[in-house]
């Protein structure tokens, strides 16, 4: 009995105190509806004050990174804050060199809305959206490797760097309770906005890529989020060294098109790595694109090829083939996409002919 | 059941500032008073508001602790309950700070949250307790001890302030030299005892 007394009371007490705490929070938190104008102008959100500004953008579908959730651990939440955020706290101050600090970047976490905001986000970060996509059509490139093109349907039209990528979301499946989302490079060029086209290579034991290969068929709907992603051209050179193996060619084919498609004048050559000839895909296509354009030379590389595959083309390693066509990294710069290890290879190689952090850009998987 | 004891609240009240002051006498509450005792305006604003939770508290446990603790015979549980009571109100006066006065709000930063763990306010509490005060006293006696931490706060700040620029003994500088001057300052203060003797 003497239990029951405690508990209740001690229930009750805290049941008060809480009742106390909101209402005061109802009325002191309040501060009113607020609008955030975001890179000038380009969208203006009215988000309802008392919430940090990372929370009030991610309510409104707009993610900025974070590690840790808001508890200023991570520092990479920041954004440029115009006018209305008031003056530095301590909070932000070791996450931010001087130099942020004198361009007004804050850390997204730690601002309370108040009142109207200001603020740039940048291009990257603002386009990143969640997709509901359709598969219009799904191709067998090869024996594990499937291409899937997908209309976006809401929002249905996506603005990406080529080389970007986006995070496809599973649904359970047989086995499989839980959803995982993975990520693939787009392999459409930008201009495709309507759509993004996907390459994936089966892995054995894979949950999504099993997913994708054994449970998706066209018109199944999928949910994508992007762009992300930092590998997309630079471009402070004449020639760019394309390097690519297995499901790689997505971000370098997206790279190819949108040059070509943009007129850019870069001399590019692009290397395809695989085993023997049935791996090999787009062949055709890169073909065809080597012929019209002077300027895009395309090399595939067979390490194994077959006595079937009558193979005529370049035999060898993919890092013993672009050494003998690369003379060195005079106004050039690399673009790699492939397996760790493959990319580690090819790194040394470059390395030698003289490319540096500076000039040589990957995206391992 | 004691009776509370029959001395006048007043006498309370000036005992709780100057014989048994919270910091120099008793040393209650001193991790807050020793970090924000650099400023004078920003320690005034602290002492300020550790007043305001000293007296709301005070005020809300002496009627928790007097309606529901006693006669449900729960004291075993009072700490807990107080405790609480002092985290709700504090996380209420951080609320309205932000609001009202977003320059100290940010000034003191994780102190003002900290004032929930600090001893003095459930010291005061528990004082109250043990001398089974009534509920002017209990207040006067609130009032009185926030009274008497701000001016310890305030008066360390003046003095730290006034040597911000001199040259110190490296070592000393900062904590050191703060809890030399709050030494000497409680020294002092031994002089009022006898004035009044509330213990």
């Amino acid at each position: 009995m003497a239990v029951l007394t405690t508990v209740l009371s001690l229930a009750a007490v805290s049941a008060v105190l809480s009742v106390f705490i909101i209402v005061a929070e109802l009325f002191l938190n309040n501060y009113g509806d607020c609008q955030v104008d975001i890179n000038r102008g380009e969208r203006k959100l009215t988000v309802k004050g008392g919430d940090s500004l990372l929370s009030s953008l991610s309510g409104q579908a707009i993610f900025l990174p974070s590690a840790c959730g808001g508890k200023a651990t991570c520092g990479l939440c920041k954004v440029r804050v115009l006018d209305g955020a008031g003056p530095l706290l301590p909070t932000e101050e070791p996450y931010l060199s001087a130099e942020e600090i004198s361009q007004g970047i804050r850390l997204s976490c730690q601002i309370k809305v108040k009142r109207d905001l200001q603020i740039l986000i940048p291009e990257e970060l603002f386009n990143i959206r969640q997709f509901m996509t359709r598969i219009e059509r799904i191709d067998r490139l090869t024996h594990d490797i499937l291409g899937l093109r997908l209309t976006l349907e809401e929002p249905d039209a996506i603005r990406f760097k080529a080389g970007q990528y986006v995070q496809l979301y599973t649904e359970p499946y047989g086995k499989v309770k839980e959803k995982v989302f993975r990520a693939y490079s787009m392999a459409s060029a930008p201009s495709d906005q309507h759509a993004v086209e996907l390459i994936v290579r089966l892995v054995p034991e894979g949950i999504c890529t099993t997913y994708v290969h054994q449970v998706l068929k066209p018109g199944d709907t999928v949910k994508l989020s992007g762009p992300y992603g930092d590998f997309y051209l630079r471009g402070a050179c004449s020639e760019l060294v394309l390097i690519a193996g297995g499901s790689g060619l997505a971000p370098i084919r997206s790279l190819i098109l949108d040059i070509l498609e943009k007129e850019l004048p870069y001399k590019m050559t692009f290397f395809f790595g695989a085993v023997r000839r049935a791996d090999l895909y787009y062949v055709q296509e890169m073909n065809d694109l080597a012929a019209r354009y002077p300027q895009f030379r395309f090399i595939p590389g067979l390490s194994k090829p077959e006595p079937a595959d009558d193979w005529q083309g370049e035999t060898g390693l993919i890092t013993e083939i672009v050494s003998r066509y690369v003379p060195d990294s005079q106004d050039k710069e690399a673009y790699l996409c492939g397996s760790p290890g493959m990319i580690n290879a090819c790194l040394s190689v470059l390395n030698q002919k003289g490319f540096t952090e500076e000039t040589i850009f990957y995206d391992k998987f | 059941m004691v009776d509370s004891p029959s001395i006048s609240p007043w006498v309370i009240f000036f005992a709780s500032i100057l014989t048994s002051n919270m910091i120099l006498s008793n040393f209650l509450g001193m991790c807050s008073y020793i970090s924000i005792s650099g400023e004078y305006k920003t320690a005034s604003g602290l002492g300020k508001a550790v007043s305001l939770v000293l007296v709301l508290t005070m005020g809300v446990n002496y009627a928790i602790y007097h309606l529901v603790i006693r006669p449900l015979g729960l004291e075993y549980v009072q700490y807990i309950v107080f405790i609480m009571v002092i985290a709700a109100s504090v996380q209420v006066i951080e609320m309205a700070m932000d609001r009202f006065l977003p320059d100290l709000h940010r000034k003191l930063g994780i102190f003002l949250p900290l004032i929930t763990v600090n001893c003095a306010i459930l010291g005061s509490t528990l004082f109250m307790v043990i001398r089974n005060y009534g509920l002017f006293q209990a207040l006067l006696f609130a009032l009185g001890s926030g009274l008497g931490w701000w001016l310890a706060i305030s008066a360390l700040a003046a003095i730290r302030e006034k040597i911000a620029r001199n040259k110190l003994p490296r070592g000393l500088a900062g904590p050191g030299i703060a809890f030399i001057i709050t030494g000497l300052m409680a020294l002092a203060f031994i002089g009022f005892s006898g004035i009044f003797a509330v213990q």
